[in-house]
């Protein structure tokens, strides 16, 4: 089978007008919610790794939780359950014609939180009892010595598993294509379908994904090396 | 200064300190030793509450360490503590570690806190490693730093928690010069131990455990000086240890 491929419809007025504004939106997702989900996510660490009970409880329910639902039924059900009042409330007008895609920025967030916070869990357990009892023997609170002593080191020690974990979200980010949120393969989608060359498109996107997602990846192995703590 | 009353604690149903009591004055340089297992560690860690006890009171110049109403962080500020493996912050440079505390504990200024910080690196002889990073020293001069980092806090006590145990030997000595300098200076000190020359030359006190009891309470000419006196225990632990 011939696949016939033709890309000559595709100009850079083309590109401007149908790709480079998912690309924004899917840039803007991913680092509005990284940004979002790992402040989440490092406060639901601190619950799961608390003395008192109920927060300890409420956090690990909330991780359970989320990471045993499929991301994109939690996109669908949450784009379906929040009346369109509530994005009227935060960004106006704007809001409501945005509503897909304010409603995917707060779905990956708290969705995010739940992977995040197991890394950064794993990455305060990372830092040794002895700092935490050397922070508070100089006299430092709780806060004071989560926020100087302890995130500060589980953030290094854990920096290449966040930063992998949020290529792997950037890749997500595609699924909001399923409530209709322009994102990058809602561009290429769009392109492909208003000139009639879906599969050149749909091709094409599976591949500006693969070089973004891989140079990426390539970046945080050579970062890896650079920031580790000198011990 | 420190009143230790009759303390107890438990991990679990484990007893590891049983009705501990002593009193360390102002000026003392207090000794415990004892075998492995015996509670030393726990019972020093007991007294800027960084372990907790679940019956008795220790009371640190004048507040007791149980009442709810102490600030804890605010007298463990006042409590100077050096840890078996230095536990100085990595992620600082020493610099840095040194006025972390001054600054965000003390309420220090930037200036005062570095001046005060550098002066007491300079004191432990470590003034040119200042801009450096804790993994870039040997053990002894992270013990060093780690003394200097409590001592620019003002202590009114200093608490030494094996602070020669995990060094190689020959860097045991300039630990302890620092140690003898702080003591000769009239530091009130608690340090836990196997350095029995330390011991015997500074120290005026020695309190030997076992099993998590104070079983030995006593001035050190007569713990070293009057062994027919001590417990079997402290014979026993004092044969093995001075026969070399």
């Amino acid at each position: 089978m011939a696949l016939n491929l033709d890309y000559s419809f595709l100009t850079a007025d083309v590109v401007r007008h149908n790709i480079v504004p998912g690309f924004e939106y899917a840039l803007q997702l991913t680092l509005v919610s990284a940004g979002g989900g790992i402040v989440l996510g490092t406060f639901v660490a601190l619950m799961r790794l608390s003395s008192i009970p109920f927060l300890r409880r409420f956090a690990t329910v909330y991780v359970d939780a989320l990471r045993s639902i499929p991301l994109l039924m939690v996109i669908l059900w949450f784009f379906l359950l929040i009346p369109p009042g509530f994005f009227a409330a935060i960004a106006g007008d704007f809001g409501l014609a945005h509503r897909p895609e304010f409603s995917a920025v707060i779905t990956f967030t708290i969705f995010e939180a739940a992977y995040y916070s197991e890394i950064m869990r794993a990455g305060i357990q990372s830092v040794s009892r002895g700092q935490v009892m050397a922070g508070y023997a100089v006299g430092m609170t709780y806060s004071q010595c989560m926020r100087l002593v302890v995130l500060p080191q589980a953030f290094r020690n854990m920096l290449p598993v966040l930063l992998t974990q949020t290529i792997v979200l950037f890749q997500d980010t595609s699924l909001v294509y399923a409530i209709g949120a322009y994102d990058l393969l809602k561009g290429f989608q769009t392109a492909g379908s208003i000139y009639n060359r879906t599969n050149e498109m749909v091709l094409l996107a599976a591949v500006v994904y693969f070089i973004l997602s891989f140079s990426l990846s390539m970046l945080v192995r050579r970062l890896q090396a650079k920031i580790q703590i000198i011990r | 200064m420190i009143d230790i009353k009759n303390i107890s604690k438990w991990y679990g149903s484990f007893q590891v300190l049983t009705d501990c009591t002593t009193t360390i004055n102002k000026g003392d340089v207090v000794v415990v030793c004892g075998p492995s297992g015996s509670g030393k560690s726990t019972l020093i860690k007991t007294v800027n509450a960084l372990e907790p006890i679940q019956q008795g009171d220790i009371v640190v110049d004048g507040t007791s360490i149980t009442d709810k109403k102490t600030n804890l962080p605010k007298l463990r500020s006042r409590v100077g503590m050096v840890f078996q493996h230095f536990e100085l912050f990595p992620h600082l440079s020493i610099t840095d570690n040194l006025t972390l505390a001054q600054i965000k504990v003390l309420g220090r200024g930037k200036d005062e806190a570095l001046k005060r910080g550098l002066k007491m690196l300079d004191r432990v002889g470590l003034s040119a490693q200042k801009d450096k990073f804790p993994g870039q020293l040997s053990g002894g001069q992270q013990q060093r730093v780690a003394i200097a980092r409590a001592l620019s806090m003002d202590p009114i006590v200093m608490l030494f928690d094996e602070p020669t145990s995990a060094l190689d030997p020959e860097m045991v000595g300039e630990v302890l010069d620092v140690m003898v300098g702080l003591a000769h200076e009239g530091m009130t000190m608690m340090c836990v131990t196997h350095e029995m020359g330390f011991a015997k030359r500074v120290s005026n006190k020695v309190i030997f455990m076992d099993a998590g009891k104070i079983v030995e309470d006593c001035a050190s000419a007569d713990f070293f000086g009057k062994p027919e006196e001590r417990s079997p225990r402290a014979k026993d632990f004092l044969s093995k240890i001075l026969q070399h």
